[in-house]
């Protein structure tokens, strides 16, 4: 078994609220000027049987496009295997 | 008597009270419908009302927007059923792709509840029939999620001309355009964040303001026995 990672984050011109407020009314009012930037975003483990890494990121891929789990309209997608792998 | 399907999904809460304008104000036949249940035969048009379909997760709609129920909306729209879908209603509705754009968190990141006025711009179809072009009304909104977006050009070559409802005076969510609703380009599905079915009789409208969802309902009656 493997598990996918998907991150779903705002495409710029569609604007990120919330992690605009956690970097302007949180993290620059508390001081910390090296940060640049923040955005927010959806994560998603999704564990799958599956024969190899690579099938399982396609499968992952393809039903985030078939199923809509992010709004290709607006969002930006990352698929991507988990650094730690799981292999029961 | 023409007969209208309020579809509810788990989470959906605003059905009883759309039902009840359809028969109090519309003088329709309504029935609130478990979207397990729903099929398109037999009913003469169709209301997705607001709620928190599935808690919200994911996003608004998202996860209803993938139902079954969707490909029933599908062939009713196809028999020229008239379709309308209020707050979560719209998010589902465009979440299907059965309207353009999508509805995004609001600017503010909170949930919004007051009453707005809006605009109705080329209104034209069933839900708008009896709407004049600019007409002003006021209804409240509620919402986490009513940030209407769309890509500019598809903006100006398109949704310009659809029917719209807009934000007047105040832009309550950070909505582009000011818009707050919208319509298919022959209007047969409408979607709207403000609740017209909070602001159709008089005992729930504040003093001062304008009953605005009436319109909608009257048109909806009218148009269901007398064609649009």
């Amino acid at each position: 078994m493997y598990v996918v990672e998907v991150v779903i984050t705002n495409k710029r011109i569609a604007r990120d609220p919330e992690g605009e407020t956690i970097y302007k009314d949180l993290i620059s009012k508390h001081g910390y000027d090296k940060v640049r930037g923040v955005i927010s975003g959806k994560y998603l483990e999704i564990m799958v049987d599956s024969e190899s890494p690579d099938d399982a990121l396609n499968y992952v891929r393809d039903l985030c496009r078939k199923l809509r789990l992010y709004n290709p309209s607006v969002h930006d997608v990352r698929v991507r295997l988990n650094a730690q792998g799981c292999s029961d | 008597m023409p007969k209208v399907a309020v579809i509810k999904f788990p989470g959906t809460n605003a059905d009883l009270d759309v039902v009840w304008v359809l028969r109090n104000v519309s003088g329709l036949e309504a029935r609130s419908i478990w979207y397990a249940d729903f099929n398109v035969k037999g009913w003469d048009a169709v209301v997705i009302p607001g709620g928190f379909s599935y808690g919200d997760w994911l996003r608004a709609g998202a996860i209803a927007a993938r139902s079954d129920v969707i490909s029933e909306l599908i062939k009713a729209l196809d028999n020229g059923t008239p379709i309308l879908g209020i707050c979560n209603g719209f998010q589902i509705l465009t979440e299907a792709g059965l309207l353009p754009g999508a509805l995004l968190p609001n600017e503010s990141c909170r949930f919004i509840c007051r009453w707005v006025k809006v605009v109705f711009t080329n209104p034209r179809g069933p839900w708008l029939k009896l709407a004049s072009d600019g007409l002003i009304v006021d209804m409240p909104i509620a919402h986490g999620e009513g940030r209407y977006y769309v890509e500019s050009t598809s903006y100006q070559e398109k949704i310009s001309k659809l029917p719209t409802i807009k934000y007047y005076g105040y832009n309550p969510n950070g909505s582009l355009y000011d818009i707050a609703g919208i319509g298919s380009e022959d209007g047969l599905v409408v979607g709207l964040m403000p609740h017209p079915e909070r602001a159709s009789e008089p005992e729930l409208t504040p003093r001062k303001l304008s009953c605005g969802g009436r319109v909608i309902w009257l048109s909806i009656a009218k148009s269901l026995k007398e064609g649009w």
